[in-house]
């Protein structure tokens, strides 16, 4: 830190009248963490792209006069082939090809109304992306909240208190860490599938309530850990002192310090989520058709599903979601990694 | 040491305890199961009625499904478990216990080269970035990392099928074996490798990163001890300094990762191989889901749990044993 190193140095003739106070330049640390965060490139790009995204998918709509399910049958020439193989009375194997030629209305062509085409279900390919990008950072900002806020209570009760209510909880969170992750996800999902009462456009909600159910425990483990530590501090026995209750000393005292660390595991968090989501999605087992998931749409390219025509003729399908996915994952962990050398005091940098 | 070891695994059990009571809950929950779904067409046209599928049901110990029914079904799964009896899979008409070990090779040998490279690949590349921290080699190693982290297998699997295998031909598409051709021998061993490839290389690009970046962690660690300073104090080349010295300490955590992740490679990487269609463990598990096969899917669940408790538990004692400063309380 170069720069700051002259800012304790002044004239003491110019400032004769003033205090020392006046003269020095208090930087907080809250503004010392952003001025970290913001020398490193990585966390930029990061935050440049998650700006982004936010734009395309929640302020993008609003240009687009298409809804995500309207349908546009737009007529196109396309030449059909069929090949035959048989045996001729010569004896000689012959080839047929019969190419005729029909309408297709699907799966168009980009063009100026429609910048990425229509897709298998002659519905916008840009708009759906659109409304999956909304889909995706909702559900993952919900799932990050509701999770912390869980792992904060339980992780902070566990460290507090120690002895049986740590050994409790703690015991819960490894059953839930020993679960095993994807299959539990898909049990799950199958289950709300079957609930009838369950609106598919109410359907995210209850994905949203599964992943965080068994994703809370990493958090709570996170913040046990620390409070642990930060426990035996000096400035915790001077809270003892005071003689204040324990519900403040946890809440005022003791989980702003977890801060650093949890906005940390919180962002790379983000990054998860959308990667579970997509991949629930990419099975059917996310958000349900008509509503677009950028899951879904890669799994329309799936040979294993029937997909191999579009995998191979029409990647303005499948690669934009795939690459939407990337760029929200990647730039979440750049974000976080960016934040979690800004928070460490340690870095020299 | 044998008192802690034996104190971990009672723990161990308590878990896996645990872990089986919420998998049994959520999975008898689920909606129509394989009796169901293969007896509806039956009852449809009047051949079965519905108090045969419910005795069918009875037979598997799956009728019942109240609370009360739930618990005693649990109770009799447990104790069928202890028994080493964990029930007759619906799909494949055999006991579970042999349907997992059948698949399980397959995606063993897949995980077991795939872990190979990760570790030849990622090690050096972590190495290389700490010594360069900051440099531009460190922010490319880093990026590529990130974006290995950040790709979802199905997309970056789709993307290896539809370059390596529909634009350039190179691999076969999808599955285990040619279906145009009967071989044997060795033709069909190299036909089997070829078909592996691309799942291979799906599994080594998204796991080196994660394996890269833990390593740079630990090796900018270690070379910010003081033993390091004293080493470059005595004169010693930086070649010796980084490979004799800082290496030979980087390597306890990540003998101790690699030691967690060996048991999860029974396991099977569920959504690598439905995407290229492989019946391994992990594919054979996530049909098992979809069609609801309740005994199946109640054994591999508690599979994996027992590899992921069995790892945690080498890991944490590897790390005893290859570092003499961890003590036990």
């Amino acid at each position: 830190m170069d720069e700051n190193k002259n800012q304790t140095t002044f004239e003491t003739d110019e400032f004769a009248g003033e205090s020392l106070y006046d003269s020095v330049k208090v930087i907080s640390p809250m503004r010392l963490v952003l001025k970290r965060f913001f020398r490193s490139r990585l966390s930029i790009v990061g935050l440049a792209i998650i700006v982004l995204l936010f734009l395309f998918s929640f302020v993008g709509p609003l240009f687009v006069p298409y809804a995500q399910d309207q349908t546009f049958y737009i007529e196109r020439t396309v030449k059909m082939s069929a090949k035959e193989t048989f045996t001729g009375a010569d004896g000689v194997a012959y080839e047929l090809y019969d190419v005729t030629e029909g309408i297709s209305t699907d799966k168009a062509p980009p063009s100026l109304e429609h910048p990425l085409g229509t897709d298998n279900n002659r519905m916008d390919v840009l708009v759906r992306l659109m409304y999956g990008g909304r889909v995706s950072l909702t559900l993952a900002f919900l799932v990050v909240f509701l999770e912390t806020i869980l792992g904060v209570i339980f992780g902070g009760l566990a460290g507090f208190f120690g002895g049986w209510v740590d050994m409790v909880i703690m015991r819960v969170v490894d059953v839930f860490i020993c679960l095993p992750g994807m299959p539990i996800l898909l049990i799950s999902s199958q289950l709300i599938k079957a609930i009838p009462a369950i609106s598919p456009d109410a359907r995210i909600y209850w994905l949203m309530g599964i992943l965080t159910v068994f994703g809370w425990s990493g958090t709570a483990r996170l913040v046990r850990g620390q409070i642990l530590y930060l426990r035996e501090q000096e400035y915790m026995t001077a809270a003892e002192a005071t003689g204040i209750s324990s519900f403040s000393k946890i809440f005022k005292h003791l989980i702003p310090n977890v801060m650093p660390q949890l906005i940390v595991s919180m962002t790379l968090g983000l990054g998860s989520i959308i990667l579970y989501e997509s991949t629930l999605s990419y099975l059917g087992l996310g958000v349900q058709y008509p509503l677009a998931a950028w899951g879904s749409m890669i799994s329309m390219a799936s040979p294993a599903n029937g997909g191999q025509e579009i995998l191979s003729y029409y990647p303005n399908l499948w690669v934009a979601p795939g690459v939407l996915i990337v760029l929200a994952v990647l730039a979440f962990n750049f974000v976080g990694d960016g934040l979690r050398d800004a928070f460490d005091p340690k870095m020299k940098r | 040491m044998a008192k802690y070891i034996i104190k971990r695994i009672l723990l161990a059990i308590l878990i896996l305890f645990g872990t089986s009571i919420i998998i049994y809950f959520l999975v008898r929950n689920m909606p129509a199961d394989y009796i169901d779904n293969q007896t509806a067409a039956q009852v449809q046209q009047g051949l079965l009625t519905q108090e045969d599928v419910q005795r069918m049901k009875d037979l598997y110990g799956i009728g019942d499904s109240s609370f009360g029914g739930l618990v005693k079904g649990y109770f009799e799964w447990l104790g069928n478990l202890i028994q080493g009896d964990l029930g007759i899979s619906f799909i494949y008409g055999q006991p579970v216990a042999q349907v997992i070990s059948k698949y399980m090779w397959i995606s063993f040998g897949i995980s077991l080269v795939a872990l190979f490279f990760q570790i030849i690949i990622s090690i050096p590349l972590g190495i290389y970035a700490a010594t360069k921290q900051y440099g531009i080699a460190d922010y490319t190693v880093t990026v590529l990392a990130m974006m290995g982290i950040s790709l979802p297998s199905f997309f970056l699997g789709a993307l290896l099928m539809r370059v390596f295998s529909i634009e350039l031909g190179w691999l076969p598409l999808m599955g285990l074996r040619d279906a145009t051709q009967i071989l044997t021998g060795w033709p069909a061993f190299v036909d089997l490798c070829k078909h592996l490839v691309l799942p291979m290389v799906t599994l080594v690009i998204l796991s080196i990163g994660g394996m890269m970046r833990y390593t740079r962690t630990n090796m900018l660690e270690v070379m910010n001890s003081e033993y390091i300073r004293t080493a470059r104090a005595k004169g010693l080349s930086e070649h010796t300094v980084i490979y004799k010295h800082a290496f030979r300490n980087t390597l306890i955590p990540l003998v101790t990762m690699v030691a967690g992740i060996i048991p999860s490679l029974f396991g099977g990487a569920m959504i690598t191989e439905s995407v290229f269609a492989l019946d391994g463990i992990g594919y054979v598990a996530y049909k098992a889901v979809i069609q609801a096969d309740i005994p199946f899917v109640m054994g591999y669940n508690m599979f994996i749990a027992v590899l992921t408790v069995f790892g945690i538990l080498l890991s944490d004692l590897l790390y005893i044993v290859v570092d003499p400063r961890v003590k036990i309380k």
